[in-house]
Formats: structure tokens, C-alpha cells, sequence
């Protein structure tokens, strides 16, 4: 039987010494793996773990694809931290998207950007409106939430599709399903940086998480609310005893959780698409719950672990570019990071050790 | 050396011990099953009963002693080896697929591979052998509790067994039902197969068993043949030293003081199936009185708390403190009233484990913060001021942490329940309500928190006790009831109740 027991003091040094091991760990398999598939070694490693920090503007581009995985996980963490198990982040992340992206294309001709800003809330809101359906069936019937939030992802997919393919399908499109392009008060625009100019996709909705990380951070650790939260997480009946509403934390995290999804959407095709179209999201919203986790659910950690997931993802981009390695092989790079740096994680907060069946 | 005695055991155990930990659960027993006997084994909850069970079901390995099955050393690894040897074994929670029927339960359990069709007949032969009517191809969702025990039962009984040991096995049975299941265990033991029969219900074991084993904190007390003990003296071995009269004068100043808190005729559901019932549950409570709710555990003690803490509501009038209906209130309003809880679970009820204590005590300090200060008191954590309660609670009930404002799950079981009782005095309660105060603690401890709640009641206010411990009872209280199977007695004063009395209320005699 392996046996783990919570270590009483945790070593500063190991905490810092772990996740390099895991990446060590990461490479030395890794080329294992393209030595094997016999892929250059050193071109490949290359391509997946340098080539996204190589020039100015890949790194910006880490930002740029970070920037949904963040917002989402920070949403996420209301409802992780509440034990409340929202799978369903994507299809939030999409309604929130279809919401405020039919309520731009009423306004065709608006340059203002106040547009934008009723984007954000209605993003949020419809986002809230589709993870209301777990949140309710949860309080009022006691449904399983994971299965309901993840069934209602792919309800919001073929909606979009339907929506894109049919009532907001542009007429000049040449057949395809894409909506008309969105009026200038709905876009965000990409960073002009002074003497440099724009580095990649760079644009201003990655500053928001500037804004909600620690606007999280305080919320989480520094007020009532949050520490319901917390404790509805840790102990249901302690939770009552305590006199808190757990129907209410339940309702309430999955809210805000199903929000912030909303305007990650918003943000991500308002910066990068400027239209609707079928696929808004590539997996954004599954992806975030590993960041949520990456990031042991601290706003902070989650910034962290969204680019350390993005870029990941972009180098397998570049690796399949250059040397044509499929993303099935960078995706075992992927998962192996993951794994190594839980691995690490648990190794340095628990002892582990063997005994026999008694 | 067999000599003719033990040609009459079937399973003799010597010595055994089992340690978890540092603690021992079960202390150097013997005990000697004789062929075809009905074998009680009696003990509080917590005295050592399920381990030794275990160990003879292989469920765990006892750290020292031996066990010897017809003469012959064994050494039992897992419950298929103790089947092997004849031992089947009925628990008290079944393991049953309730989708499947009964036949594929069944088959799903036994070492022996055997077509469905052959198993039903057997199942059948069985069952109508011994008298436990049942249909194999009923599906086990359909059945009654009683039916379903049948169905552990034959399980056992396929198998041949020469020992059957049975936990606890009416606590969830119908009068009706019990004597149907005597009828079948008398009639087994005739056939020579012998039975283990668990219990703390000691006119059933007066009735049903010939000989009976008491066990107390690990140890064998006493094992006498049924027919030469007393029900009276059964419990006093199995609850610990006699209870004696009581010559503590009480005082009885609470006697002139105003009505606390008084419970009219609450009823409740049980929370599962294998809670209790409350039923038509009526008391006082003065300020100043003392109130001691004895009784055995699980006989809807837990219910009771949660339903006086508001954890589960009811109608208004069930609960009236002072003039105020209150039944239907949440745990809130009550604690803003100036009612306290502690609750008989330390871990994860009264306090969260993976928290600090600041923030412990900010649980159920939460609503006083916020109450005397402004708006922004009910948003943000108050750390300050629940780091200097904290601070008082520690120096005040000398609880002793390992560091500064440790994680609870860091303080020892006698240190915590010293902060979770500081913690609601620290609320300065007219009401305290409390479950179980002293269990697990050790008796520095315990006498520590007794003290404090004897002043509390000198300071005049109302205190009710949720007790197993009679003792502790006794030493504390001013009026004594009983709690049995969700319904509880009329309270009387101390001094006029005795220790048979009790066992006669908690239904033990």
C-alpha cells in the first residue's frame, strides 16, 4: 500500500529546484520521443521550447493566447475553491461570445467605444445566463452540475454554428458561415508600442488581467464572501454550521464563473476574429481547467500557468510548422510537462512511502 | 494438547492485540467460541468490538496474539481465507449492488464459480431451509432493510459456515423482524453452526445468546455465561465503574430563574437510513440548569443538535428561547440571539481542519463582526479582530498549539476541543448547547472543559448537555432525561435518578 503523509515542514529549496526538474525531466523524454520518431533532436526541442521566446513578437503572442486561458481559469477558481465542478467554461465562453457579438452587429455603424463596453457586460451576462442552467438545476434539483455544464457546451456550439450559418450569416460571405465583421467600437485594438509598434497580435484586453488578477486575489482571501467560498469548498457541513448559504455560494460561483467566460470570449474575438464564426473557441475553455489546477487556484499562479500552458501550445504550433511534427507528439510534451510538475508538486508537500499490506 | 474442552471450540483466541497508531484498540484478548453457541459480544461504541471482528474476518491483521480455529494455529490474511475456514460475516452496512438482483449479488461474492440457474435453486433450498424467504430474481432496490439483511445472510450461509459473526444486526430491523431473525439464528446454532452476535442491546442478548463477552477500552471485561448476569450488571461492566449515588449536593438556584429555552414536541426526519427518527421531543431549560441528555449513541443525538442549532428547521413553535419562536431560524439568527453550539464532530462541523484558528474562530464569529460595525465589516475578513479573540481563547482555556495560530488539524483532539468549547464561551452565551464535549479528550482535558461549564451555569446560564459519557452526567448536571431511539424522557433532578434507572430509559434492561 503507498502511503501518503502531508510533510510538517516544506523545503523553500525544493519548491524552487522541483519545477526545473520537471521540465529536465520534460526534455530528456521528450528527445527520447523524437530520437525514437527519429525527428531531429535539437531542431525539435528547438522549435517546442525556444522558439516561442525567440523574437519580440512570439512572446507577444504567448500573451495573446494566454490571455483567454487566464480570464477563464480566473473564473474558474470561484468555482473549483466552492468544490462546484464547472466543466462547462466553454460553451459559457461561446454563448457569452454569441451574446455580445449580435448585440455589435445591431449597431453596425458605431465607432464609439462604449459599444465595447456594453460588449463586456452583456458578455458577461449571457456567459451567466448559460452556466444559470447548472447553477439552478444544482440548487433547486440537486442535478450534477458536471454533467449539465458539460452537455450545454456542445448545445452552445451547434447554436453558434446555426446562428453564423443562418440569421446572422453575412450576405457577402461567398457562402461561407461567417458573420458580417463587427463595427470599429467592437474591436480591440493591438498595442502600438512607442518606437517599437505592434509586436504580433499584442492588443489591450490582456490588460484586464491586470485588473482581475488582484481584484480576485483580494476578493478570495480578504473578504466574507470569499471565504465562504473557501470554506464551502473544505467542509459542506462546517460551511452550516458556520450559518452560511450553500445554495447561494453554489449559485453564485457559477455566475461569476460563467461571466468571466463570457468576456474572455468577447475580448478574444473582439481582439482577434472581429466576427462571429463557428469555431470562436479552440478548446479554451477545457484548457483553463488545467490552468485553474496548474495554478493551484491562486489568481497569481493562474497567470503564471496560463502562459506556461500557452506556450506549450505555441510551440507545438511552430514544431509542426518547421518540422512537421504532428501536434499528437507536442501534445505528449504537454501532458508530460503537466504530469512531472504535479508529480514534483506532490512529492514536496507529501512523503510518500511504501508498506506492506498488513 | 487437545483435551475434551477443546474438542468443543470451534475458534479460541489468545491474547490478541491490535495497536493503530498509538492507540490500542484492542488490549491482549482471549475469547472462546464453543460449537453451535450464540456468542455475545457487548461494548460501548469505541471499546474494541469491530476490530476484534475484523480480525477474525481478516479484515486486518492483529498486531500480537494468536487465533486458533478447532485446536489448529491459524493465521487469517483476507475475508476469502476466513471464509475458508468457515467464518462468514453479516455487517452491519450491506455491500449490495442495488440495481442487481438478488441472485447476481450473491454471485458476484462467492470463491466458487457456479452457473445462475443451479445458484437460484440454492438460494431457494436455502432459504427455505432456515426460514428467510426471498426471491433470487427480485432485484435488491425492491427490497425491505430486513430482506436485504436475508440476502447478506444466505450469502454467509451458501458458504457453509461453522462461525457467523452478526454486527449489530437489528439495529435497523422491525420488532417483527428480530424475531424472525432469532428464530433463524437459534435455529442455526442448533445445527451446530456457532455465531458471534454483536451488540449493546442487552435484553436481546439476555434472550438470544448463552454465554456473553464485555469488552471496554480494548480489553475483555468480563465473559460469563448469560444465565449468571445480571442486565443491571451487564451495563454497569460495559459503561465502566458503577455509577454511583450521587452524594455531590447540587445546587438548585437555577430553580427560581426564568425559563431559557424550552422544546415543545419536535419531530424530524432521519437525515439517512441509518439515522433516527426524533420523536416528540418536549423539555425546560432554566438559566442557571444544567440539562443532561444521556444516552447510547445513534439514538438521534445528532439529530437533536442539528435540530437545536438549525441546521435542520422545523415549525416556529418547536423551539422557544425566551418569547421568541425560533424553529424555523437558521443557525444565525440563534447565534445572535445569544445561543451557542458545539457539535459532536470536532473535525470538519465545529471547525474546518486545513484552516487556521483565526479563521476558525471567524466562522462562527463571522456575523458579531460584522454586526457591530459599518457595512464594509460584512464584506471584508476581519482578521484583526478574530486574531484577538483567537489570542484569548488560546490564554484563556490553555489550549497549547504547536506554533502560533496553527492549522486546526494541527492541535491535538483534547487541545482543539479545549479552543472549540473557549470559542463559544468567548461568544458569551445565554444558551450553550453542547454534544459530546469530552469524547476522545483526555481527562485533564475533560475535567478542564467540565469546570468551565459549571461556571458557565453559575454565571447563570442555560447549558444542555448531549452526553454518552454518564459520569460526566452525573458530575455536571442538575436534571437528568434519556434519549432512546428519537424519543426522549421526562428530565429529573440528579439526586433522584440512579444508574438503573437510566439503563431502564435507555432501553438497555
Amino acid at each position: 500500500m503507498i502511503e501518503f503523509t502531508p510533510r510538517k515542514i516544506q523545503s523553500s529549496f525544493w519548491a524552487i529546484l522541483s519545477p526545473i526538474i520537471s521540465i529536465a525531466i520534460t526534455i530528456f523524454i521528450g528527445s527520447l520521443i523524437f530520437k525514437m520518431l527519429s525527428y531531429p533532436v535539437m531542431e525539435s526541442l528547438y522549435q517546442v521550447f525556444v522558439s516561442p521566446f525567440s523574437r519580440p513578437d512570439r512572446i507577444a503572442d504567448i500573451f495573446v493566447k494566454a490571455c483567454p486561458l487566464i480570464i477563464i481559469g480566473l473564473g474558474l477558481i470561484f468555482c473549483f475553491k466552492a468544490n462546484i465542478w464547472n466543466i462547462g467554461a466553454e460553451g459559457q465562453f461561446i454563448f457569452g461570445t454569441l451574446c455580445a457579438g449580435s448585440f455589435a452587429l445591431l449597431f453596425p455603424e458605431t465607432k464609439t467605444y462604449t459599444l465595447l463596453f456594453s460588449m463586456f457586460i452583456i458578455g458577461f451576462i449571457g456567459g451567466a445566463i448559460w452556466s444559470s442552467i447548472p447553477a439552478i438545476l444544482k440548487v433547486r434539483l440537486n442535478v450534477n452540475e458536471i454533467l449539465v455544464s458539460l452537455m450545454l457546451v456542445y448545445v452552445a456550439m451547434l447554436f453558434i454554428d446555426f446562428i453564423v450559418r443562418g440569421p446572422l450569416r453575412d450576405p457577402m460571405s461567398f457562402g461561407f458561415p461567417l458573420s458580417k465583421v463587427y463595427p470599429d467600437g467592437a474591436i480591440i485594438s493591438k498595442v502600438d508600442f512607442p518606437f517599437i509598434g505592434f509586436l504580433g497580435q499584442f492588443h489591450y484586453g490582456i490588460f484586464i488581467i491586470l485588473i482581475l488578477c488582484p481584484l480576485i486575489g483580494f476578493f478570495i482571501n480578504k473578504t466574507l464572501p470569499g471565504f465562504q467560498i473557501k470554506i464551502l469548498g473544505s467542509s459542506i457541513r462546517a460551511s452550516e454550521f458556520a450559518g452560511f448559504n450553500k445554495n447561494k455560494i453554489t449559485f453564485y460561483v457559477l455566475l461569476v464563473s460563467g461571466g468571466l467566460s463570457g468576456v474572455a470570449g468577447v475580448i478574444e474575438v473582439s481582439a482577434n476574429m472581429g466576427r462571429l464564426q463557428p469555431e470562436v473557441s479552440f478548446g479554451y475553455g477545457f484548457t483553463a481547467i488545467i490552468v485553474a489546477f496548474l495554478g493551484r487556484l491562486n489568481p497569481y499562479g493562474v497567470v503564471i500557468a496560463g502562459i506556461i500552458i500557452a506556450t506549450a501550445k505555441l510551440g507545438a504550433d511552430n514544431a509542426q510548422m518547421v518540422l512537421g511534427i504532428p501536434k499528437v507528439v507536442t501534445g505528449i510534451f504537454e501532458g508530460m510537462l503537466l504530469f512531472f510538475l504535479l508529480a514534483g508538486e506532490t512529492i514536496q508537500k507529501y512523503k510518500i512511502s511504501i508498506r506492506k499490506e498488513n | 494438547m487437545t483435551n475434551n474442552l477443546d474438542a468443543m471450540t470451534f475458534i479460541e483466541v489468545k491474547n490478541l492485540s491490535k495497536t493503530f497508531d498509538q492507540f490500542l484498540a484492542n488490549d491482549s484478548i482471549s475469547i472462546n467460541i464453543k460449537k453451535g453457541e450464540i456468542h455475545a459480544l457487548l461494548g460501548e461504541n469505541g471499546a474494541g468490538k469491530s476490530t476484534l471482528v475484523k480480525c477474525l474476518y481478516g479484515v486486518v491483521k492483529p498486531t500480537d496474539g494468536q487465533i486458533l480455529i478447532n485446536g489448529n494455529h491459524v493465521i487469517i490474511n483476507n475475508p476469502r481465507e476466513a471464509r475458508s475456514y468457515g467464518i462468514g460475516m453479516v455487517f452491519q452496512h450491506f455491500s449490495l449492488f442495488p440495481a442487481l438482483t438478488v441472485s447476481e449479488n450473491i454471485l458476484i461474492s462467492l470463491d466458487k464459480k457456479i452457473k445462475k440457474k443451479h445458484l437460484e435453486d440454492k438460494i431457494s433450498i436455502t432459504a427455505k431451509q432456515w426460514g428467510l424467504p426471498i426471491e433470487p430474481t427480485k432485484k435488491v432496490l425492491d427490497l425491505s432493510v430486513g430482506e436485504q439483511q436475508r440476502v447478506e445472510i444466505i450469502r454467509c450461509l451458501l458458504q457453509n459456515p461453522k462461525l457467523l459473526i452478526m454486527d449489530e444486526p437489528t439495529s435497523v430491523l422491525s420488532p417483527q423482524e428480530i424475531n424472525q431473525l432469532f428464530k433463524v439464528l437459534i435455529k442455526l446454532a442448533n445445527s451446530g453452526c456457532s455465531i458471534l452476535y454483536i451488540s449493546h442491546k442487552l435484553n436481546e442478548i439476555k434472550q438470544i445468546a448463552s454465554k456473553v463477552t464485555i469488552l471496554r477500552s480494548g480489553k475483555v471485561i468480563s465473559s460469563t455465561s448469560t444465565s449468571e448476569i445480571s442486565t443491571t450488571s451487564m451495563a454497569e461492566k460495559m459503561i465502566g465503574k458503577k455509577v454511583k449515588e450521587i452524594t455531590k449536593i447540587s445546587k438548585n438556584s437555577y430553580l427560581n430563574s426564568s425559563t431559557a429555552i424550552s422544546i415543545n414536541n419536535l419531530n424530524r426526519k432521519k437525515l439517512s437510513q441509518f439515522g433516527t427518527e426524533l420523536k416528540k421531543i418536549s423539555f425546560n431549560v432554566k438559566y442557571g440548569e444544567i440539562l443532561g441528555i444521556a444516552g447510547v449513541a445513534g439514538n438521534g443525538q445528532v439529530e437533536l443538535m442539528n435540530a437545536l442549532s438549525g441546521e435542520t428547521l422545523g415549525d416556529p413553535d418547536e423551539i422557544i428561547f425566551e418569547d421568541k419562536k425560533i424553529g424555523n431560524t437558521n443557525i444565525k439568527f440563534r447565534r445572535s440571539l445569544g445561543l451557542e453550539f458545539v457539535p459532536e464532530e470536532r473535525n470538519g462541523h465545529a471547525t474546518v481542519p486545513d484552516i487556521t484558528l483565526t479563521e476558525n474562530t471567524f466562522l462562527t464569529f463571522h456575523n458579531t463582526y460584522s454586526k457591530n460595525n459599518n457595512f464594509l465589516n460584512e464584506i471584508l475578513l476581519s482578521s484583526n479582530m478574530s486574531s484577538n479573540d483567537t489570542i484569548s481563547i488560546i490564554n484563556e482555556n490553555d489550549v497549547r498549539c504547536p506554533y502560533s495560530n496553527p492549522l486546526a488539524d494541527q492541535l491535538s483532539g483534547g487541545n482543539l476541543q479545549k479552543f472549540i468549547v473557549g470559542r463559544s464561551l468567548k461568544a458569551n452565551p445565554k444558551v450553550l448547547i453542547i454534544s459530546q464535549p469530552t469524547w476522545g479528550v483526555d481527562i485533564g482535558a475533560a475535567s478542564e472543559i467540565r469546570s468551565k461549564l459549571l461556571l458557565l451555569a453559575k454565571a447563570g446560564k442555560a447549558i444542555i448537555l448531549i452526553s454518552q459519557d454518564l459520569d460526566e452526567i452525573y458530575e455536571i448536571s442538575n436534571n437528568i432525561c434519556v434519549i432512546n431511539n428519537g424519543s426522549l424522557s421526562t428530565p429529573k433532578i440528579t439526586s433522584k435518578i440512579s444508574a438503573k434507572d437510566i439503563g431502564i430509559l435507555m432501553g438497555l434492561s
